[in-house]
């Protein structure tokens, strides 16, 4: 099984959900309540040692509830793997979870598209504005219920 | 109060560099805290050329994703349309013929020379180095009109297909190839002529935009960006896909994480590339030519003999066209090294012809996140040079 699956198994057993195995690839599924936990252990374990955040992404999986979720990527340059963290969010109304600024400055960026594009909250991000979209925005584009060509 | 103490008031200005600015590789704009020429706050504004591409690929076939794929950093069109490509054959489970991985390899090092050799001309444009521009573009050129040879288009060939390619290649892009593979050494020297020793290059890159290897992978930053900091990673080495592990190529390291290290790190990978391209070019002429796609009936057309004579074939094409790939239901992330860092496609699949979410990590957009840290505390001069070395391509920013 994937270090990382192992890891959080044994640290937080009660936050892994799933673990899915496809195409080669490990997705584990978490509770997000303590996400920056688990991303800080995933950094700085030594079997894992996930230091590089790739990418994160804002999910609507409208008409499932919970709707929405969050997916990080992340890169181990030791291990050469990676593993794929998902997390739902429990709120359809106002998702939001916790910002992994902390643990990597990269999420800054990666995070307020989230929000601007899907309208996920990031608890804690220091900086949380639009970034693609003008600051007067009104709606979250990416989401399933934004019709592709506007209102 | 007296005149002296007017003199000592100080207040910092805002200054806005763009969003059309000649210097800002595209519609970027900086809003810039100075005081004075020093730079105290750096925060990039994006999203001028947003056109929501994911957004589209929801609700699209994936065969018409593809033109946009291209359109992503459009200096290394098909280099975007190769991540895609595989990200979707993963996620069919298709393994292509070795011929169709060796063209695909020489097509993104050729692109990748072509890229760096955009970065190389404007950057130094942008530094006061107006020769080397003419001399980047002139072999670019060549690699243009290798790109309009194989499908007629110079920026976007869309030359590539999910599960192979559109066509074998056309007579004379072998000899053509062959040609630049083995002048371009020569002509990189003369690049290097031009800039390396060149003491006011020297002067306005070494120091300028430092980064460790510690905080270049907090940042996320991939590519020659991390390289540059010497960061020993490189996804073609490192997680090799289409075969790449059969080829031979050095990966060059910076060692002071400065822009000029960034510079060289680029210099170097542009004559790997050719390496690359050259041990393609041998590996295809023993690969059989014709062989360009996976015979998989769910993704690649059929033959036209096929089409034209047998009733499963006509019904093949026609589903083919009309409805779509239908991939299974799962979710894939893949990645390659592109010119500007590591290019990640995520596709979330429902089994039907459209993607449900497809996410793409583009580098350009993680690279510049780090502007405010790099640019703090420089002058602002620097920024010009900190914008040049990030080798952004807007549209592969705001996406």
């Amino acid at each position: 099984m994937n270090q990382a699956a192992e890891l959080l198994q044994e640290k937080f057993p009660e936050e892994v959900v799933e673990v899915v195995e496809f195409r080669g690839e490990t997705q584990i599924t978490v509770k997000p309540g303590r996400i920056v936990d688990i991303c800080k252990a995933l950094r700085d374990d030594n079997r894992t040692s996930f230091r590089y955040l790739s990418m994160i992404a804002g999910m609507d999986y409208l008409p499932q509830s919970p709707r929405f979720g969050v997916v990080y990527n992340l890169y181990s340059h030791k291990n050469k793997n990676r593993v794929t963290l998902k997390a739902l969010l429990a709120d359809d109304a106002a998702p939001a979870i916790d910002s992994v600024v902390p643990v990597w400055n990269t999420a800054n960026w990666h995070e307020r598209e989230a929000y601007d594009m899907m309208g996920i909250r990031f608890r804690g991000h220091p900086d949380l504005r639009r970034i693609l979209m003008p600051n007067d925005w009104v709606g979250h584009p990416q989401r399933k219920d934004y019709p592709l060509r506007g209102k | 109060m007296n005149s002296a103490e007017t003199m000592k008031r100080t207040e910092t200005m805002l200054l806005n560099l763009g969003p059309s600015h000649p210097s800002t590789h595209g519609v970027l704009r900086v809003l810039l805290e100075l005081d004075g020429e020093l730079i105290l706050r750096a925060d990039p504004d994006i999203g001028y050329l947003h056109r929501g591409i994911e957004k589209m690929c929801e609700y699209r076939t994936y065969h018409r994703c593809m033109p946009l794929m291209n359109r992503l950093d459009y200096l290394a069109g098909e280099v975007n349309l190769f991540g895609f490509c595989l990200a979707m054959e993963k996620l069919l489970g298709i393994e292509v013929p070795k011929r169709v991985q060796y063209i695909r390899v020489m097509i993104a090092e050729l692109t990748r020379i072509a890229s760096h050799l955009f970065w190389l001309g404007t950057h130094g444009h942008d530094l006061g180095a107006m020769t080397p521009l003419f001399y980047a573009f002139r072999e670019r050129e060549k690699i243009m009109d290798m790109c309009e040879m194989i499908s007629g288009a110079r920026m976007f060939p869309l030359y590539l297909r999910i599960g192979g390619l559109a066509a074998d290649l056309p007579e004379g892009f072998i000899p053509a190839a062959w040609e630049f593979v083995k002048s371009f050494p020569d002509k990189c020297q003369d690049y290097h002529n031009l800039l390396t020793k060149n003491q006011i290059w020297i002067e306005r890159t070494k120091g300028v935009g430092v980064m460790t290897a510690d905080e270049a992978l907090d940042w996320g930053w991939s590519g020659p960006m991390a390289r540059g900091s010497g960061v020993n990673w490189d996804l073609r080495r490192d997680n090799p896909y289409s075969s790449y592990e059969e080829f031979d190529f050095v990966v060059p390291l910076g060692k002071n994480g400065d822009t000029y290290d960034r510079y060289l790190v680029r210099m170097e990978e542009m004559i790997q590339a050719n390496r690359i391209v050259r041990q393609a070019l041998e590996k295809l002429a023993e690969t059989p030519p014709g062989d360009i796609k996976a015979e998989d009936p769910r993704v690649s057309l059929p033959s036209k003999d096929a089409v034209y004579n047998d009733i499963a074939g006509l019904i093949n094409h026609f589903k083919l066209i009309q409805e779509g790939i239908k991939p299974p239901v799962g979710e894939v992330y893949q990645c390659i090294e592109a010119p500007k860092g590591e290019m990640g496609f995520y596709i979330v699949s429902d089994g039907s012809p459209q993607a449900f979410r497809l996410k793409i990590r583009g580098p350009s957009f993680v690279n510049l996140s780090a502007m405010d840290k790099l640019a703090r505390g420089r002058l602002l001069a620097d920024s010009i040079a900190l914008i040049g070395t990030m080798d952004i391509v807007l549209a592969d920013v705001d996406r």
